[in-house]
């Protein structure tokens, strides 16, 4: 079974994945700060894949791929990474990076080096359902390396539906219309949104993403779904060197005496 | 007709839509909006009643005889330099401006370059009375005062993209980003490119320049068809409305690329040659990339060529091998820019120069072709001052 579907059966709420920029700060950084994540009690990780042309990534995730890719991280090296990590740790590993270093690498030979390496799932952003039902879903359906959609407030329930179909592990949630890294706190808008989608009909388990940021954040997506993604504010935290249990801590709620950005 | 999109989005393998689920729900919005107006005869007029009246079309269509006894063959120019704000591009901004009042819309963003399209975009809002926002490169800012001047006078903010290079695929990205914060804005893309149904949108709106070619050349020649219509060829704006009702015609259709300091220097901007299968804002299409997929900078002396990608309906007419490419280095342009300034006394563009500089490679012996005059070269003085 799937390191995920596993997760999920183990622990089926307050689930906290993060998400690193593969190569960053430093090439060979990967390996160790998953494993560190993972010690530190983080349930699962995304390893995003650095692309020149990060559409929808703020600043932060923007500028940790930029340094990644003058650090010389390619898709291979990840690959090599995530084998050192499997050597240690049975760890959810979620791959997330835009389609075209994807398609250029070649889509097939992608899925099966990452189904080899052992990968458990796959986000590509930009592979919109409908792109994904005309020309993919062939391709991974042969590959045990789902791919997750993104759905969004403003997903419509008709494009829901196809969503939900096409996903085996999980459904990140998007908390709001926006690009990644914003830092403030969730509105009473957003609030009626997530209640809005928390009574929807899924019977896979929802990350919520885009916006946590401190223990506050999380425990809102933990409250309306299963867990949270974190994305820049961990970026921002390996910039300024802190240390990743004290990180961790803080966003679990464990250690709250320093204010988080 | 067999060059035409098809229903997912695609012109043969290149097109559809690769967009966060963010951006769904306002393509969506746009597509039903642009589908609805595409054929409605109300909407055609005034789009054509603003083109008359304000843009003042159509444009010439004139014979260059000196050119033509020069390369002994019959030219004619399509004088797209003699629209208002001095280019193609506001055949574009027209339609699509006309289009976001008809959805309701308050709120107008687009990307730039070399700054045309985004004084083709500040033009038309201010003529709308809306609020106006350029994306454009620190470093074009830089190199193109004028024009930020321009847009600036016409009311627009002018907003420097700060990510990657600072050019205009970094100018597209910062609107893309800002469009996906801002949903209900309206994004008016420059050029043949992005996710469906901005290719086939902006191809239709620029589909103007080859339908007057056609009534016109009949009413000079007699001829239904030309045998040749050369064009410049960036993201593919003007080359896809000057080829536009020539796709499926006997007419060969000649694209110039910006070949930079030349092909092989690494400092081009050559996709057919360099370009290779792949995704860029929103579409699959052939760009120049790196090994690992990372999008390359590419080099032309002409800002408006200076792109890593190509619209999806020439990466399908080069595939499918419809039409012909010839990379034209930067000097090879200049001295077109040149040579045409001193035949028929029109200073082209940078851009349309490449598009010239094809009557250097091959023979068009007793033929009768189509240069598309895409804009005229106020723009490039500085550049042309330093080749004096």
């Amino acid at each position: 079974m799937n390191r995920i579907n596993q997760l999920f059966q183990r622990k089926p709420k307050d689930v906290c994945s993060i998400f690193i920029t593969a190569g960053f700060p430093n090439l060979n950084d990967t390996v160790q700060t998953v494993l560190e994540l993972e010690r530190n009690g983080v349930d699962m990780v995304e390893i995003g894949m650095p692309f020149s042309d990060p559409l929808a990534d703020g600043e932060t995730i923007q500028s940790s791929s930029l340094v990644a890719l003058e650090n010389g991280m390619t898709i291979d090296i990840l690959f090599r990474q995530i084998l050192a990590i499997r050597e240690q740790s049975q760890i959810p590993i979620v791959l997330m990076g835009y389609f075209n270093p994807v398609f250029k690498y070649g889509l097939e030979l992608f899925l099966k080096k990452c189904e080899l390496s052992g990968v458990d799932g796959l986000i590509i952003p930009d592979i919109s359902v409908e792109e994904y039902e005309l020309s993919y879903k062939n391709l991974f359906d042969n590959y045990q390396v789902p791919l997750t959609f993104l759905v969004t407030p403003k997903t419509s329930t008709a494009r829901f539906e196809k969503i939900k179909n096409h996903s085996s592990t999980f459904i990140y949630y998007v908390s709001s219309a926006s690009t990644t890294g914003k830092t403030g706190e969730f509105s009473a808008e957003q609030l009626i949104d997530f209640e809005q989608m928390k009574s929807e009909e899924i019977k896979l388990p929802v990350l919520m993403g885009f916006g946590i940021h401190d223990s506050k954040t999380f425990k809102t997506a933990c409250n309306y779904f299963d867990g949270g993604i974190i994305g820049s504010a961990f970026i921002r935290s390996r910039k300024e060197g802190k240390p990743i249990v004290d990180f961790v801590g803080e966003i679990k709620g464990i250690r709250t005496e320093t204010v988080l950005r | 007709m067999k060059y035409t999109i098809d229903q997912n989005g695609y012109y043969g393998k290149f097109g559809g839509a690769f967009i966060p689920e963010l951006l769904h729900p306002p393509v969506e919005e746009l597509k039903e909006a642009f589908y609805a107006i595409k054929n409605d005869e109300d909407f055609k007029e005034s789009y054509l009643n603003l083109l008359k009246d304000y843009v003042g079309r159509p444009t010439p269509l004139f014979y260059a005889e000196r050119l033509s006894k020069k390369y002994d063959a019959h030219i004619y120019l399509k004088r797209e330099d003699l629209n208002h704000t001095g280019a193609h591009k506001i055949n574009n901004t027209i339609g699509q401006i006309l289009l976001a009042q008809k959805m309701g819309k308050k709120e107008i963003i687009a990307e730039t370059g070399a700054g045309q399209h985004g004084v083709a975009t500040a033009t038309v809002c201010a003529l709308m009375g809306m609020e106006c926002k350029v994306f454009m490169g620190e470093v074009d800012i830089e190199r193109q005062a004028p024009n930020v001047a321009r847009m600036k006078m016409l009311g627009a903010e002018v907003i420097p993209a700060k990510s990657g290079s600072k050019t205009l695929k970094d100018a597209t990205n910062e609107a893309i980003r800002f469009w996906i914060n801002n949903p209900s804005t309206y994004y008016i893309i420059g050029s043949v490119v992005g996710p469906h149904p901005y290719p086939e949108m902006v191809a239709h709106f620029q589909s103007i320049i080859s339908e007057e070619i056609r009534t016109q050349l009949f009413e000079k020649t007699g001829k239904v068809n030309p045998d040749a219509v050369i064009a410049c060829v960036g993201g593919g704006s003007n080359a896809a409305g000057a080829f536009y009702h020539f796709l499926d015609e006997q007419v060969d259709l000649i694209i110039a690329e910006a070949a930079g300091h030349g092909v092989e220097t690494g400092k081009s901007a050559a996709t057919s040659i360099l370009g290779t299968e792949g995704v860029i804002h929103g579409s699959k299409s052939l760009l120049m990339q790196t090994e690992d997929g990372q999008i390359v900078e590419p080099h032309s002396i002409s800002a408006g060529l200076d792109y890593p990608g190509i619209g999806p309906l020439h990466a399908h007419l080069i595939e499918t091998k419809r039409a012909k490419v010839f990379a034209i280095t930067d000097q090879e342009a200049v001295d077109a820019a040149f040579d045409l300034s001193r035949t028929e006394g029109i200073i082209p563009a940078l851009e349309s120069a490449h598009a010239f500089a094809v009557l250097e490679k091959i023979s068009f012996k007793n033929q009768t072709i189509v240069i598309n005059l895409s804009g005229r070269g106020d723009k490039d003085l500085s550049t042309y001052m330093k080749f004096l």
